[in-house]
């Protein structure tokens, strides 16, 4: 008999007398929390990310000011429907992940904002690219539409395609692993930089 | 001390020399009284965490009553998804899935996230026999597995471990392996978290295969999940070219909004945040995008024999979080190491018996290492109700010494316990036995309980098993009963 079989009959043996029936509740939904860019913008900066807010023309100006900022001009990666003509800016040619690690930033746009948690999801769409190029540069600059903020994680769900691969991002990298001291930037962007569209 | 639980003395052992270590029980009480306020407070901002406890505990409840159902439809949503789904039986069959897997693709070395279920399959060493490094890329994992040393706990495995420590871990073995540590390393955690961030980087950009676990597995999307902080976990999912993940059968939810409570559950229970920094979900291959050759391991290994365990299946619904150790005060005194297993911690005292059975000395002590206070059971987002589980799990021990000629001193306890408590006469002359006992052993005992009460320290003899991890008071020289008649139910004398 498989390995297979054998599991799957051992599953059936183990629950023989058991009923399947268990009545999954919904689960309870927050509160309104009122304005919900603004409490997206607080959870997202409680993370010790940094948050620009801006209008839809200003985005450009703020994006190039951002790169500008880093010491000696930042060498950027970006997809290739990012909508937003960055000079110098390279758009990703499947570059390897070595290829990758030689770029200081990467600017994307995002699938869903999540207030609640300050959470952005990106869903890898051509205007955010491969889960590579938004993972190997040190600094990722994200813009996120207004429209794009929802309440809460389930709302995030339901609006998310399972059959696309999805990243949740809170925050920069970060761990604790020393004396419970949280440190940002392991392996992921040190620095992440949210640009908020309203 | 090497880097495998097997051969672990039982609890009692291996408590009582974890306790003798100072260091430990100063970085134990500091970690995990941290992690509990941070839980506790973002656990506080949930208006219904205890109603969001109830979703998330039917919804991995119902997976579990239907799992050969679930099961099924995950390995066809994930072969429809391009996955290749093995199944394994046990830990050897499945460390020899991953190795073949390896082999095919002509490598020796392997990036690994943090995972629970490959560390309890032991499959870095087996993956050494077989002549493939695996490389641990977790920053407590890669301090834990550089000081050739064990994992303490689910959630920060190298808890165990100070900065001073670890800089001089690093310092010894990072060029070992690897990119060295920087000769003016210091002892800063964000230093030393930089120097964790050059040696692994190189690792990451060369590797071809990459092996994780999965929190959950949706079976009606063939969806995985990995939820992390550092980035280890994206950069082993998404640059490699061949990934291969080892999943319990249990971690399987029926469908994709069945994430929702859990995902607002486990962050907040276990690193005490609103989320954690980083969460994956992959469903098979994505022409194009991250690994193009995907393999899921589905792991039994003792999983089933839990799962036909009435009141102890409950313990399948686990979720890792770990909040559970961080509030036991027999964790917190003793570490990980003293369970002896990669569980360790109220979860781990009923866990392990679970999946092992109680045949061994080490697995059949683990329910004892409870004082049954209940604080698990009150903050385990998934609601196991552990406290019971462990009792469950104790009389499994006893019973599985029934048949023994000599009968463990516990089972004649009771036996002598039924035989006194079943006759008023019986029961009379045993307290006043009882009684003499404590007036010899205050007049005799070297140990005294806080309050001033004497108590015996080790006694010989079948006692031994009981009083080698407890001390025992000295029974009071005058019975309830007897106090009673005397002073006709303190109204008669001084009452006292
Ligand atoms: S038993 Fe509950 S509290 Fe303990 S690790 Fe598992 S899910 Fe968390």
């Amino acid at each position: 008999m498989s390995a297979r079989d054998e599991i799957l009959g051992r599953v059936r043996a183990a629950l023989a007398d058991v009923s399947p029936a268990v009545s999954v509740p919904t689960p309870p939904r927050a509160p309104d929390r009122g304005d919900l860019v603004a409490l997206f913008v607080e959870r997202v900066e409680d993370y010790r990310a940094v948050v620009t807010r801006c209008s839809a023309e200003e985005v450009l100006a703020v994006v190039t000011g951002v790169l500008d900022g880093l010491p000696g001009g930042a060498r950027a990666v970006v997809p290739p429907d990012l909508g937003l003509d960055l000079p110098g800016a390279v758009v990703d040619a499947q570059f390897t992940a070595a290829e990758l690690d030689g770029f200081d930033a990467v600017v994307t746009r995002a699938a869903v904002g999540i207030a609640e948690t300050g959470t952005i999801v990106l869903d890898h769409q051509p205007d955010q690219g491969r889960r590579a190029i938004s993972l190997v540069p040190d600094l990722h600059v994200c813009l996120v539409d207004a429209s794009q903020v929802v309440a809460d994680v389930p709302d995030a769900i339901e609006l998310l395609d399972p059959a696309r691969p999805l990243t949740w991002i809170s925050g920069p990298s970060a761990t604790s692993d020393i004396e419970l001291d949280r440190v940002e930037g392991v392996h992921g962007p040190r620095t992440l930089h949210v640009v908020l569209i309203s | 001390m090497t880097g495998t639980f097997v051969g672990m003395p039982a609890f009692p052992t291996a408590a009582r020399e974890a306790l003798g270590d100072t260091q430990l029980r100063t970085n134990l009480a500091h970690a995990t009284r941290t992690i509990r306020d941070k839980r506790a407070m973002v656990v506080a901002e949930v208006e219904d965490w205890e109603e969001l406890r109830v979703a998330g505990a039917a919804v991995k409840e119902a997976a579990l009553r239907d799992l050969a159902t679930h099961l099924e439809t995950l390995e066809e949503s994930l072969v429809r998804a391009g996955a290749t789904v093995h199944w394994a039986g046990d830990a050897a069959e499945a460390c020899a899935i991953v190795a073949s897997i390896t082999h095919a693709h002509g490598v020796d070395e392997v990036v690994k996230v943090k995972s629970m279920a490959t560390a309890e399959i032991g499959l870095n060493e087996a993956l050494e026999a077989e002549g493939i490094a695996a490389w641990e890329t977790d920053l407590a994992e890669l301090i834990v597995q550089l000081g050739d040393d064990l994992p303490s706990h689910i959630l920060v495995p190298a808890i165990h471990r100070n900065r001073a420590e670890i800089r001089e871990i690093f310092l010894r073995r990072m060029g070992d392996v690897g990119r060295p540590a920087p000769a003016d390393l210091t002892d800063e955690p964000a230093v030393l978290a930089g120097a964790a961030r050059e040696h692994l980087r190189e690792k990451f950009l060369r590797a071809k295969v990459a092996i994780s676990g999965a929190n959950f597995a949706v079976a009606d999307t063939g969806t995985l999940v990995v939820v992390e902080s550092e980035g280890n976990g994206r950069m082993c999912l998404t640059l490699p070219e061949v990934l291969i993940s080892v999943v319990g059968i249990e971690k399987v939810v029926a469908t994709w909004s069945d994430l929702d409570p859990m995902m607002r559950l486990l962050p907040r229970s276990s690193t005490g945040e609103r989320m954690n920094p980083y969460t994956s979900t992959w469903s098979g291959v994505t022409p194009g995008d991250g690994p193009q050759e995907v393999h899921v391991v589905l792991l039994d290994n003792g999983r089933t024999r839990a799962l036909a365990d009435d009141v102890g299946r409950q313990a399948l619904r686990c979720i890792r979080c770990s909040a559970c150790l961080n509030v036991c005060p027999v964790y917190e005194r003793v570490g990980g190491h003293a369970y002896g297993s990669v569980y360790p911690g109220p979860i781990g005292a009923i866990l392990n018996p679970l999946l092992r059975g109680v045949s061994d000395e080490q697995s059949a002590s683990l329910p004892y290492a409870s004082s049954l206070c209940g604080a698990c059971f009150e903050v385990c987002p998934v609601r196991i109700d552990i406290p019971s589980v462990l009792v469950d799990q104790r009389a499994a021990v006893v019973d599985s010494h029934r048949d023994d000629r000599v009968p463990k001193a516990e089972a004649l306890a009771m036996r002598a316990t039924a035989w006194a408590f079943s006759d008023s006469r019986r029961l009379a002359w045993a307290e006043r036995a009882s009684g003499l006992a404590g007036r010899v052993l205050t007049r005799f005992s070297r140990t005294t309980l806080p309050g001033g009460r004497a108590a015996a320290g080790r006694l010989p003899g079948p006692a031994a098993g009981w009083t080698g991890a407890r001390d025992l008071p000295a029974p009071p020289e005058e019975s309830f009963r007897a106090w009673w008649d005397r002073t006709d139910g303190g109204t008669k004398g001084d009452g006292s």
